[in-house]
């Protein structure tokens, strides 16, 4: 396809990211404490918005279960970081979610639109619950302690997700499956007629998409030394990542990472400046947002982008032709 | 053996029988005509012929094969690819890759991304749309988008095809060309069954016809026995002569 010719656009962007990857890698050798906290946070978000794009974004089924993926996450740390090493204790974690995704994709992905929402959001209370019972008649306890892990292991970890799932999201967009994905989304019945098996692609990428969640929900638990089901299943981990990829724009990748990056900037910002304010404020942000970048920030970007080229190409192109 | 063929096919909704107790059959390389009153079960059958419904009871066999327990996306890989009444495109995305999605899913066999592109583009030259092939399916017109449809369904390699209504719509000169088209899909040894309204169109495309009134097949036989008979002119030609 000619999407893969090296343009100079691409040379430009493809320069930028190495930039950024190095800058990122190489950060906590020069930043200690705050700023690389905040980084994790940021990547963190990142990780949950691309995740919920993979699935939500072209199949327009809107999941609400990140939360419960995340916080799967947070109870396989605490389970089996320590007696195993913490990288093997994140990919069980992401296996884990992985299969109780795929169970629960069989059962809802049959549901269309705001049903399939309300179940998924009804799923993060169940699970929720279930573990907030299990833990009182089995362990006698509300939460748990978490082993730790220091900031910067912390920071790798979730570098290393992040890379993961950035893979992943361009991975599948570029595979048949994108195009099956989208197809679903636009329209579900003539995709079947089509010879897409429109059951076990929405099930297989709604199950690929939970592993990454889990994955965060695991580094960030060392964070926390203490963690319950009210903390591990906050509901915040499944409304976030959708408001964050609405406000980065959802027409490529690079949308929900932007959006996730500001979006917990801006939140951490008016947190520790404005303490009382915070959620007055940062309510009165979104709603501007939603209302005047329909397409989010990357939408916004390239419309202003789009318009700059397009005087500047219609200039050169008037000179062109008027000799002829 | 014919290459499809329906048994006792009969599905309710609620007290009502969209399509009871129809047997039917198609051979290789014939074109099938399916005629009858709006409400008279044409694209239900379409609909329980590719899966999107069930019989219940009946049984449909293709090839010798009991296809009635496949999903759709099954049935569309085995060979059986249909248009729909009201387009069923998908609006945001090209024509091309629209078109595509048929070759890289819908042929049973795994095909390369660049071989799919390949047989779409030549699925859009058989309608005579390929100078369109990177507009957004949804900007097209709406004929345009019926003979996308069209394409969709080629790139999957059918050995039958269902058309619903395909001439729905169309001027006169779009109908002729249309015919022509058919006539070459014929010729190309797909087998078709076509729902048409449009009745000159459907006469002298279909080497057979099946009537259908409330769900039941009142007649059946070549565009001139149907014509002629008393059953058909009383339930449907004889309504049009009234008019």
């Amino acid at each position: 396809m000619n999407t893969n010719r090296l343009t100079p656009a691409r040379w430009f962007s493809g320069g930028l990211l190495l930039v950024v990857f190095v800058v990122l890698a190489l950060l906590p050798q020069y930043n200690h404490g705050y700023t690389v906290t905040l980084l994790t946070d940021i990547l963190r978000y990142a990780i949950l918005t691309l995740a919920w794009m993979i699935f939500s974004g072209p199949t327009n089924y809107m999941s609400l279960a990140t939360a419960a993926f995340y916080g799967i996450g947070f109870y396989i740390a605490a389970i089996a970081n320590g007696p195993v090493p913490f990288a093997v204790a994140i990919i069980i974690a992401g296996l884990v979610s992985f299969v109780v995704a795929l169970l629960v994709g069989a059962l809802t992905l049959r549901l269309r639109g705001v049903y399939f929402c309300i179940f998924t959001f009804a799923l993060t209370l169940l699970i929720q619950n279930v573990v907030l019972e299990v833990e009182r008649v089995v362990t006698h306890t509300r939460g748990r302690f978490v082993e730790a892990e220091t900031t910067e292991v912390a920071y790798y970890a979730m570098f290393i997700v992040a890379i993961f799932t950035i893979a992943m999201a361009v991975l599948i967009r570029r595979s048949r499956y994108g195009l099956a994905l989208q197809s679903i989304g636009e329209h579900e019945e003539a995709a079947a007629h089509s010879g897409i098996n429109v059951v076990r692609t929405k099930v297989l990428v709604f199950a690929a998409s939970a592993m990454p969640m889990a994955m965060a929900g695991a580094i960030i638990a060392t964070q926390r030394t203490y963690i319950d089901p009210g903390i591990a299943f906050s509901l915040q981990s499944s409304f976030l990542p959708v408001l964050m990829a609405l406000f980065g724009g959802m027409s490529n990748l690079v949308g929900p990472i932007i959006g996730a990056a500001v979006f917990t900037y801006i939140g951490e910002l008016l947190l520790t400046e404005f303490p009382d304010l915070y959620m007055l404020i940062f309510g009165v942000v979104l709603i501007l947002a939603i209302l005047f970048m329909p397409n989010g920030i990357v939408g916004l970007a390239q419309t202003v982008w789009t318009k700059i080229r397009g005087s500047r190409r219609s200039a050169a192109e008037g000179g062109r032709r008027a000799p002829a | 053996m014919h290459l499809l063929e329906g048994e006792g096919v009969t599905r309710h909704f609620g007290g009502l029988a969209a399509v009871s107790d129809v047997d039917f059959y198609v051979d290789q390389g014939e074109i099938l005509g399916l005629i009858g009153p709006n409400g008279a079960g044409k694209t239900t059958l379409f609909n329980l012929i590719s899966a999107a419904l069930k019989p219940k009871p009946g049984k449909i066999t293709f090839n010798g094969r009991d296809i009635t327990p496949l999903p759709a996306y099954q049935i569309c890989r085995l060979g059986i690819a249909r248009t729909f009444q009201t387009v069923k495109i998908f609006p945001h995305v090209p024509v091309v890759r629209n078109v595509m999605v048929g070759a890289l899913f819908g042929t049973g066999r795994r095909t390369s991304s660049a071989e799919a592109r390949k047989k779409a583009e030549e699925a859009l030259e058989f309608v005579d749309m390929l100078t369109l092939k990177n507009t957004v399916a949804g900007d097209l017109t709406l004929a345009q988008q019926k003979r996308l449809e069209v394409a969709r369904a080629l790139a999957s390699d059918p050995k039958l095809l269902l058309l619903d209504e395909l001439m729905a719509g169309l001027t006169k000169p779009e109908v002729t060309e249309a015919l022509g088209d058919i006539a070459e899909l014929r010729s190309r040894g797909i087998t078709i069954i076509m729902i048409e309204h449009v009745m000159q169109a459907i006469m002298a495309a279909s080497d057979r016809i099946i009537v259908l009134d409330y769900g039941k097949k009142i007649a059946e036989g070549t565009p001139a026995e149907v014509a002629a008979n008393p059953k058909v002119i009383e339930v449907y030609l004889g309504e049009e002569c009234d008019a």
